[in-house]
């Protein structure tokens, strides 16, 4: 706590009109105590909270405002196991591999602290293949609705239209952030593998892949809970 | 020598977490399992969707552990969402009824 800077001084060091605006959002100006990554991460992931929120709420008002029945997916979704229909059981997996994901890619953002690569990289390397397993499955989810059930974006045998194009919208773009996530994740666990963050002694991106993957888990929350169980 | 100090917490934490989110999914899926029917199921579904999320944010994205300005610029703004739910949901009803007066 100095002396208060005199009003005519403030005024001096800044500079107004377009070259003000500029100043005023670059240099040094500093909301987020975190780094910039992070913060822009952050508002990424807010950003895709729209978007999924766009879909979710689209596939809500064509559900109500339909008059033909929604068909009941428990029974779309549900596999028959040794002659005992089981509702969801294919979803359910789905969720609990995507949950094990993440926990081990909370670890290995623990690891990556710690600097101990190898572990990091191997729990991201776990993480990526429940990443992959998890896209398999919806692969296998698809084919089983296109092909046996013959549901389309445009029509299907059960009841609603719209029921296809919603699933295909949402579980199609939820999959490919889940690609992505791989890929990503892949990408910065060779990296780390390869000690290029042993310079800089940084491990910060770890993290950051962890918010994406974290945020990919709790769409899977969102889109469980509202499209397959409600 | 590093320049940023990230979230670190014992591993402890995040295993108790992991298995919390486990029974929450668990018990999501009884819901569907068991064909609990009406509010009840409405309500239940919510009310688990919620606490893994609550969960995944606060604990396995450490929500819980930044600072106040970062959580209000995030979590704020999406409430603006519960705005649009609300015009669609009535407008939707709107559609519907309509529907029901003209294709019988």
């Amino acid at each position: 706590m100095g002396e208060p800077t005199p009003q005519h001084v403030k005024e001096l060091a800044l500079p107004s009109g377009w070259h003000g605006i500029v100043k005023d959002w670059s240099s040094d100006q500093e909301a987020f105590k975190v780094s910039w990554g992070k913060a822009m991460m952050w508002i990424f992931l807010l950003s895709d909270t729209f978007i999924f929120s766009c879909f979710l709420t689209s596939y809500m008002t064509v559900r109500i405002s339909t008059t033909v029945p929604w068909p009941d997916p428990s029974k779309v979704f549900g596999l028959t196991i040794a002659g005992v229909d089981v509702p969801l059981l294919l979803i359910a997996i789905m969720t609990f591999i995507l949950i094990t994901s993440s926990g081990t890619m909370a670890m290995a953002v623990n690891f990556a602290y710690r600097r101990d690569r190898k572990r990091t990289a191997l729990l991201m390397l776990a993480t990526a293949i429940l990443g992959a397993s998890f896209v398999g499955m919806q692969a296998l989810e698809w084919t089983k609705l296109i092909v046996h059930e013959g549901i389309r974006p445009w029509g299907n045998p059960l009841g609603a239209a719209q029921f296809g194009s919603c699933f295909f919208m949402i579980t199609g773009f939820h999959g490919a952030h889940v690609t992505v996530g791989v890929i990503y994740l892949l990408t910065v666990a060779s990296k780390v593998l390869r000690g290029h963050y042993e310079h800089s002694g940084n491990y910060q991106i770890v993290e950051i892949a962890g918010l994406y993957w974290h945020f990919v888990d709790l769409v899977w929350v969102f889109i469980f809970a509202l499209f397959y169980l409600w | 020598m590093s320049t940023t100090v990230g979230q670190q917490h014992p591993i402890r934490i995040y295993l108790q977490i992991w298995g919390l989110l486990f029974f929450l999914s668990t018990l999501s899926y009884l819901v569907d399992y068991f064909r609990i029917e009406g509010y009840l199921r409405w309500g239940l579904i919510l009310a688990l969707m919620l606490m893994k999320a609550g969960l995944i944010v606060g604990v396995f994205m450490h929500m819980k552990w930044e600072r106040l300005a970062l959580v209000y610029a995030i979590l704020l703004p999406p409430l603006c969402l519960l705005v649009l739910v609300g015009l669609m949901a009535a407008e939707a009803d709107y559609t519907f009824l309509t529907r029901g007066i003209f294709f019988k």
